[in-house]
């Protein structure tokens, strides 16, 4: 079986959401195969990490098995969110493609969807 | 089993003005009760509303009101398509009169307007009263100017609107699903402790309140996530019946896409326990929601399970947000970076020299400033680290952008750092251009929870005339 290094990007897509202080950011897989990679490999400990530098201070994560997707909640992460970030992007929605991209994973080559341009 | 049908013309203040057209062209061929939401009222967008209607009493509402109705008044009249819409903002009455004054002028003389209200709360509490609340989100409300405060409310006051048989409901703050779910209760009568059913209208109604972006918009990435036509990327419609079984489509003939990845991709979006999203009308579990392909653009969603909603309703509290000052200026071709790390080293030392006591911080777009916090410290580990970017042998090339940002109680704070980056154009590196100066007033939120008892016997729905 090949495997791959990968960024969580190459496996998942997602959706950033705000509330507060507050980024809700949800991966889903594209593959099934990717599912139990996604479980094992992608826990909310190493989501707080991609986000410590914000302010970040704790990470819930949700299992969502019907969907193939996770829900990562994290507390803190906006610099203030819409009410004082000094970031163009008080919202966060930018910060679902920092996660896709700061993660990586190690899955065999059939979690990628046919035809990725990381194959 | 008949059908309810549910369009979006709108998912926030702003959003395109010509997207609702051909869902109700979409509507007025389906077989059954037909409806078009317009959800455009967020959080601060109420706020400024608030503030309008302090100006001038017959404002407050929604600044694009004619822009969204008066293309598609006449045909969804004739069509029978009616109106449910948060565009009453912190004025449903001004709204409702803009509307019939609206429809007298394209000749529908029969047109009828309801309004609901009742979720202002200073209309009936004092400002004390609502500073003592606890806050649950946001910024505290110690000494801060409260600019507005409005309770969510649910889908019962707009389910009773309709009652009344007018063409065109008109809310302020209710909840953004409420617009969905209010229609589906008046057609099917659903009880108000038949949580499945109504977990599921809010399942719905939750898919459609950002428009396109359950139909392939805010989802398109180039190579991984393909979608055709997103210039006019067709907005949604949900058909649901009385058990509350629904699918999710798209107008007909328009770009976009409905498939499984664009409505789990919306169904997470702004949920935080999936298993308890709270609203007034019901608590939501869509833990364990089933999303199918049945045939191109339409999916079915099922599995939404309901609990009996908190005893306490969710108010958000606009408050004085201060001001936001911003500079910006670009730096581009050979050695671009290090000219952009001097202008934004240049920003800093002249902020102390000016004595600017609150947090100034310095983004360099182009070299990953939105990833990134108040002080850069994602580029200072990359230049520790393997990529040593601003002592590189030969010089980066490229193209920079330096921006400024301040926030301040004063404007003349938020000024002072904006003229900042302005003088650089002939204090600072070599070669900048493109300044552009943003100095903006803001309001801040904070949420509270407060009884319902406190808030539900002032709502009212009532027809108004012209």
């Amino acid at each position: 079986m090949t495997t791959l290094e990968v960024p969580l990007h190459a496996i998942a897509h997602g959706r950033a959401g705000d509330k507060g202080n507050r980024s809700n950011i949800s991966v889903v897989v594209y593959r099934l195969e990717a599912w139990n990679y996604l479980l094992d490999q992608v826990t909310a400990d190493r989501v707080l990490d991609v986000f410590r530098h914000k302010g970040a201070t704790a990470c819930n994560r949700y299992e969502l098995p019907n969907l193939r997707a996770l829900n990562f909640v994290i507390d803190d992460a906006l610099e203030g969110g819409v009410n004082g970030s000094l970031s163009i992007d008080g919202h966060g929605k930018t910060l679902s493609f920092l996660l896709l991209g700061e993660i990586k994973v190690r899955v065999p080559t059939e979690c990628l969807p046919d035809g990725s341009p990381y194959l | 089993m008949p059908k309810v049908y549910i369009g979006c013309g709108a998912g926030f203040s702003g959003d395109r003005f010509d997207a609702a057209g051909p869902v109700v062209d979409t509507l007025a061929a389906c077989d059954g009760s037909r409806y078009l939401i317009y959800e455009v009222l967020a959080e601060r967008t109420l706020a400024i509303a608030q503030r309008l209607r302090r100006n001038n009493p017959e404002a407050g509402y929604s600044p694009y009101l004619d822009h969204y109705i008066e293309p598609i008044l006449g045909q969804a009249k004739a069509n029978g398509v009616r109106i449910v819409s948060n565009m009453g903002a912190a004025n449903p009455l001004g709204a409702a009169r803009r509307v019939l004054e609206l429809a007298a002028e394209a000749g529908l003389a029969d047109l009828r307007v309801a309004v609901v209200t009742g979720d202002n709360l200073l209309a009936v509490h004092s400002v004390e009263t609502i500073r003592d609340l606890p806050t649950i989100e946001g910024i505290g409300l110690a000494d801060r100017e409260i600019v507005a405060a409005n309770a969510y409310l649910g889908a019962r006051p707009i389910a009773d609107a309709l009652a009344l048989g007018v063409d065109v409901v008109l809310v302020g703050r209710t909840t953004d699903a409420a617009l969905v779910l209010g229609p589906l209760i008046h057609e099917f009568g659903w009880a108000a402790d038949d949580w499945d059913r109504l977990a599921q209208g809010t399942m719905a109604g939750h898919l459609l309140e950002c428009g396109g972006q359950v139909t392939g918009a805010y989802f398109a990435d180039p190579g991984f996530k393909d979608v055709p036509d997103l210039a006019e990327v067709g907005f949604p419609i949900a058909e649901v019946n009385e058990a509350g079984d629904m699918i999710i489509t798209k107008a007909a003939h328009t770009g976009g896409l409905v498939s499984r990845a664009t409505v789990i991709e919306q169904a997470l979006y702004e949920i935080h326990d999936p298993a308890s999203y709270l609203t007034p009308d019901v608590i939501l579990d869509l833990s364990d929601i089933s999303v199918e392909e049945i045939a191109p653009d339409r999916v079915r969603v099922t599995g939404a399970k309901g609990a009996p909603p908190p005893a306490t309703l969710k108010a958000t509290i606009s408050i004085d947000g201060g001001w936001l000052g911003e500079g910006e200026i670009t730096y581009a071709g050979p050695n671009a970076l290090a000219r952009a790390e001097l202008a934004a080293s240049v920003i800093r030392r002249r902020c102390q020299i000016l004595g600017v006591q609150e947090p100034v911080r310095v983004d360099i777009f182009g070299a990953g400033a939105v990833h990134d916090n108040d002080i850069g410290s994602k580029r200072a580990q990359a230049k520790l680290s393997h990529v040593n970017l601003s002592q590189a042998k030969s010089p980066l090339s490229g193209e920079y952008r330096v921006r400024a940002a301040v926030r301040s109680a004063e404007k003349k704070t938020a000024q002072q750092v904006s003229d900042e980056v302005l003088s650089l154009y002939c204090s600072g590196p070599a070669a900048g251009g493109g300044v552009r100066q943003y100095v903006t007033e803001h309001v801040s939120t904070a949420s509270i929870l407060i009884d319902r008892d406190e808030v539900l016997p002032h709502v009212r729905a009532q027809e108004v005339f012209a």
